[in-house]
Formats: C-alpha cells, structure tokens, sequence
C-alpha cells in the first residue's frame, strides 16, 4: 500500500483536491442538465408532439462520443474543464428529460383537474402541484444520471489533465504503479455510493407524503370509524 | 342563479357532448344532473366553471355573461369536489383546504384555522389535520374534498359524482352530511351522478339527461317519480319508483294505534283488556317502552314472556318523521304485517296495519292530484 495516496506532481492536486475537481466537474454537469432538462421536459409536457423528437434528439447526442465533443469544442473552450462539462451536461439530458416528463404526467387527471377548478394558472400549477408530485420521479432520474457523471470525468484525461481521479488511470500506466489506478477505482466508486446516499436522503426529506414502509408503520392509517365520526 | 341557455358543446373530434340544452339552477338549493354514462353530465358541469368552453350558447351567473369575468375568478367563486376528491398528495389535509383561500391572499394562519373549523364542519377529527391523503380512508379523503371545495365560502358548489367511488354506507353517511351542511349554508350546488336514488334523495330539482346530451326531463324528485316525462325516464327510474315515490309522503298524518301494546310485566287483566278484534297480535314492549316483538294474545302470560317466542317486529319507523316508504317497509317486515311506530329515543308510539298504510297512501295521491290541479 506504500505510496497510496501519492499523487504525482504533474497531476498539481493532492488527492483530496482531485476528489473536489472530481466532483466539481461531475457534479454541475448534473446540475446544469436538470437546469435544461425541467422547461425542455415542461414544453414536452405541454405539447405532445414535441416528446418523441425531443427524444430522439437527447438520444442521437448521447450517441455521440465525448472525444469528437472535445475536437470541436476545444476551439472554442480550450483544455479547461469546461469543455469536459459541456457533453457530460449533453449526456444527462437523456436520463433526466424522461424522468421528468414521466414524472409530470404521471400526476392524476383529478389532481390536474382539481387544482384547475381552483383556478390554478398553468405556470402555478406546474410549480405548486406537478414538480413537487414528479419529485420521487426525478431523483430517480438525478441518481442515475449523477452515478454515470461520476465516472464519466474520467474522460478528461483525453484532454490534459481535466480527468480528475481519471488522470489517475493514466498515472498508473506512465508510472507503473498499478496502486493509482486501484485508488481512483475506488474513490470514485465510493463517491458515486455517497451522492447515491445522499439523493435518497434528500428524496425522503422532500417527500414526507410517500406511503413508504417505514413511515407506514409509525402512522398507522386510521380505522374509519375512529375518525370519521 | 345560474342559466345555462341553449348550450351545445361540440368536442374537436366531433361529439356533441350536450345539445342544445337550457336549465335554471335555483339558489341555495340543490340541482342534480343525472344520467346514463357519456350523456354530457361533467360537460355541462365543467362549462359552469369554464373548464370547458360552450361551443355555442351562453350561462349566465346572476344575470351576467360567466365570460365576462376573468376565468380564475370565476373559478375560485365555486368551489369543485370531484370523484376520488382529487386531494393534492403532496399536502397535509390542513394545507389540502387551505389551498384556495391562501390563493386569494390570506395569511398562513388565518386560512388553516379557516381549514381547521371546515375539517370540523365536515365530520373530520381533528387530529388528521396534519396527516397526508394517504394516511386517509376514501371516505375521510372525500369530506376533505368538500371542506376543500368550502373554503374561500364561494356561493356555488360544483360536484361531479363525488361519492361514487365509496362503499354505500359511507356514501350514505355522505350523503346525509352534505343535506346538513346544506341546511347550515344554503349553498347554490349543482350535483352530478348517475345514481337515480342519490339523485332522488338530495335533489331539490332533478334534471334527467339521455345520450347525446339532451334533457329528457327537469322536475323536483316527487313529480319525477309520479310523472315520467316519457319512456326513457320511466326506465332509468327503475322498476320500484312507485315504493320509492312514498318517501315524499310523510307519516304524520298516519293513524297510530295504542291498545295492542303491553309492557313485558303485564297483568293477565291487562293482556286481556288489550286483546282487542282490532288487532289480532299484541306488541310487547320492555319496562322502557322498546318494542321487543309481537305475540299472539294467547301465548302471553301474565308477568314475563320468552323473547325467544315473539315474533320480529322489522325495522321502526319514527313517527312523524319517517316517511310512508319506512312504515310500509316496517310492515312488509314484520310476519305480522304490522308496522310499529317509536318516537326519537325509540319508544313506542303506537302501531300500524299495512291496511292503515294503504289507506294513507290512497290518500296521499289523492292529495297529490288535488294540489296539481289546485296549481294547474
Ligand atoms: N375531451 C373530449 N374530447 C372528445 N370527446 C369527449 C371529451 N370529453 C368527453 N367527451 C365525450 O363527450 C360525451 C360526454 O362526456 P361526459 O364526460 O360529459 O359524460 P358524463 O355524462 O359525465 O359520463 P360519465 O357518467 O361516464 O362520467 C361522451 O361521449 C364523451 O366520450
Ligand atoms: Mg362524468
């Protein structure tokens, strides 16, 4: 285990600075594409048939591979970390529009309706009836899209030293030592269980009005003569 | 009042959800709109509130053209209870009808403590305030529904088979609440089922739709009853409507009969005395004056009776309050073919032949046919 945590110089992080970079570089992508990802999937919503081809378009981009992103984007952005964030923000759109869209239909046609006779505009009733019902729907969407962000920036790599952890991988190889390569595996798998960890958490904190097993048991539904007088 | 004037609706894909139709929704009572799947019902109801717009004709609320206002507006001056109560699942039954009066502005507080006397106003404890819809049985979940629908106080209630989706005794229970709400608000509400008996039981006026969107007959429920507009009413009644129609025929004027009545501690004298050729069997009652069955005078002895041995006396019918159907039920109950009458607390009152009762109907049609030519 002799030199583990030692990272060589040209890397210029120390390892808990590649682990702040990592997640930088996955994290806002991830951010970013829900940013897009919630008025592309509203309109989607809201026009029918605007959802397939918007499908098909997240698809065909998600297709695309990341080192042709680079060869056109690098003009434009240089080796920064933008310009590995950019198609990481593209790829999250395929997860996310989705979830979203499933999320917001599978609201009830007497909800919608309900919320409508109350004189709910459309924009209110977005904000205050559809988004908080599609909440479970897409964290599940953020999850999956931020597990695969985490090991996307990997790529980085292909372009100097914007792979985080991933640069790592190449350091095993140029260096021979075989431990780097463990150690990004690793972390970055550890890091993907922890953001995974922490998506749940903030799904239950939002979420109190999800019949879930454990919260069933502590509020027991009521037998309808109690309370129904 | 509302008017709804010569209103078609003419869906995109060309159905005619209503045709023509033309109604006067009186004030503060309740109107129900009923009818065969497809025939228009929730079409005609959504137009009140511009959820969906007449293709042709015009509904006017006091006078006014309802497109004359901005449509939210008009939307929050009704309130909406629908089937399955539509509750939003991610609020708490308080914030659930807190929803329209935080809408219009009040604060927070104001308009839970609002929610709070509603929850009671509806029969709900409480102690759900805090809870989720799912916490609900469909039955809690529906009065929430109506407190939501409550809230702001809006002059018009609009309600689209709101207790349809609920086993018959809590819709019952439901039922009974909403004419006692009712009774305390005095709301304008337009009711919408397809269950002719609902229909006929909380209806002040009744409007029957057939397919196609076109009404068949608008009328109080009495007259519907007794005078079918056509065929296609007379089926959709249903086969009983002559029995059903007795419930708008009131007991009071019944002739209840006091002497074939006996206490289970009674004298041979006083059995005796009571055994009367007008009545062929005796009530006997406990020491409180509840009936617990009837005997044949013979088989009575003096100072106690085996329960075992009487026969069943049906269900009774309060006296005065009942209508004619229950005391005939009572009768038709009973072997005896005796009805029994109590009071409130359920002492007896006195009892009944199905004779009696058939004589009390004879002329309460009687009556009927006097006062519509009286009107006429
Ligand atoms: N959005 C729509 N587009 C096209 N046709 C519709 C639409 N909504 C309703 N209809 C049609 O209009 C007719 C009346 O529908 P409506 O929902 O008013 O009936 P209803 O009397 O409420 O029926 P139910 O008792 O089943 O609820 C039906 O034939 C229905 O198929
Ligand atoms: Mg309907």
């Amino acid at each position: 285990m002799n030199g583990f945590f030692d990272i060589p110089s040209d890397l210029q992080h120390s390892w808990l600075g590649l682990i702040g970079l990592h997640l930088r570089e996955a994290l806002l992508p991830v951010l970013a594409g829900l940013l897009v990802a919630l008025p592309l999937s509203q309109l989607c919503v809201r026009f029918r048939w605007l959802y397939p081809p918007v499908l098909w378009v997240t698809t065909v981009l998600y297709a695309i591979p990341s080192l042709a992103f680079f060869v056109v984007l690098i003009d434009y952005t240089g080796q920064t970390e933008l310009t590995v964030m950019i198609p990481l923000t593209v790829y999250t759109l395929v997860i996310l529009v989705p979830a979203i869209v499933d999320g917001v239909r599978s609201v009830p046609q007497e909800t919608l309706a309900a919320a409508t006779a109350m004189g709910f505009g459309p924009v209110r009733r977005y904000v205050q009836v559809q988004l908080p019902i599609a909440v479970p729907a897409i964290i599940a969407g953020l999850r999956v899209a931020t597990v695969s962000s985490i090991s996307l920036v990997s790529v980085g790599a292909l372009i100097g030293n914007q792979g985080a952890l991933g640069n790592l991988i190449n350091d095993a190889n140029i260096y021979n030592r075989p431990e780097l390569a463990v150690n990004a595996v690793v972390t970055m798998a550890v890091l993907a269980i922890l953001a995974d960890g922490l998506l749940v958490a903030v799904r239950l904190l939002l979420t109190p009005w999800m019949p879930s097993g454990a919260r069933a048991r502590r509020a027991p539904r009521p037998e309808p003569e109690v309370a129904a007088r | 009042m509302i008017r709804i004037d010569s209103v078609t609706k003419r869906y995109p894909d060309g159905t005619v959800a209503v045709d023509r139709l033309s109604l006067e929704i009186p004030d503060r009572s309740i109107t129900v709109l009923v009818g065969p799947s497809g025939c228009g019902k929730t079409t005609t109801l959504r137009m009140i509130n511009r959820m969906v717009e007449p293709s042709e004709g015009t509904i006017l609320i006091d006078g006014k053209d309802s497109r004359q206002q901005p449509v939210n507006t008009l939307r929050r001056s009704m309130g909406y209870v629908i089937q399955n109560a539509g509750l939003f699942q991610h609020r708490t039954i308080v914030d659930n009808i807190a929803t329209v009066p935080r809408m219009l502005g009040w604060g927070k507080e104001k308009a839970r403590a609002r929610a709070r006397e509603l929850m009671e106003r509806v029969g709900l404890d409480g102690s759900l305030a805090k809870r989720y819809p799912y916490q609900l049985s469909g039955g809690q979940q529906q009065r929430v529904g109506v407190a939501r629908a409550l809230a702001a106080d809006p002059p018009v209630l609009l309600m689209d088979e709101p207790f349809s989706a609920v086993d018959p005794i809590v819709r019952k229970g439901l039922q009974d609440e909403l004419l006692r709400i009712q009774d305390e608000l005095g709301k304008t509400i337009v009711f919408v089922t397809h269950d002719i008996d609902e229909a006929v039981k909380i209806g002040t006026m009744v409007a029957v739709m057939r397919t196609g969107g076109k009404l068949a007959q608008y009328a109080p429920p009495a007259e519907l009853l007794s005078n079918p507009a056509d065929a296609f009413v007379e089926d959709f009644l249903g086969t009983d409507r002559g029995i059903r129609r007795l419930s708008f025929f009131p007991s009071a004027g019944l002739r209840l009969l006091t002497t074939p009545v006996v206490a289970v501690d009674a004298t041979a004298e006083q059995i005796a005395a009571r055994a009367t050729a007008e009545a062929p069997y005796l009530l006997v009652t406990d020491m409180d004056g509840r009936p617990l069955g009837w005997s044949e005078p013979g088989d009575l002895t003096a100072g106690g009776v085996d329960p075992a041995r009487l026969l069943p006396y049906g269900r009774p019918f309060v006296a005065g309050t009942d209508s004619l159907r229950a005391a005939l039920d009572c009768a038709v109950l009973s072997p005896t073919g005796w009805a029994v009458g109590v009071d409130a607390e359920g002492r007896v009152t006195g009892v009944v032949s199905q004779q009696t009762i058939g004589e009390a109907i004879r002329g309460a049609h009687a009556k009927g046919r006097t006062d519509a030519e009286a009107a006429r």
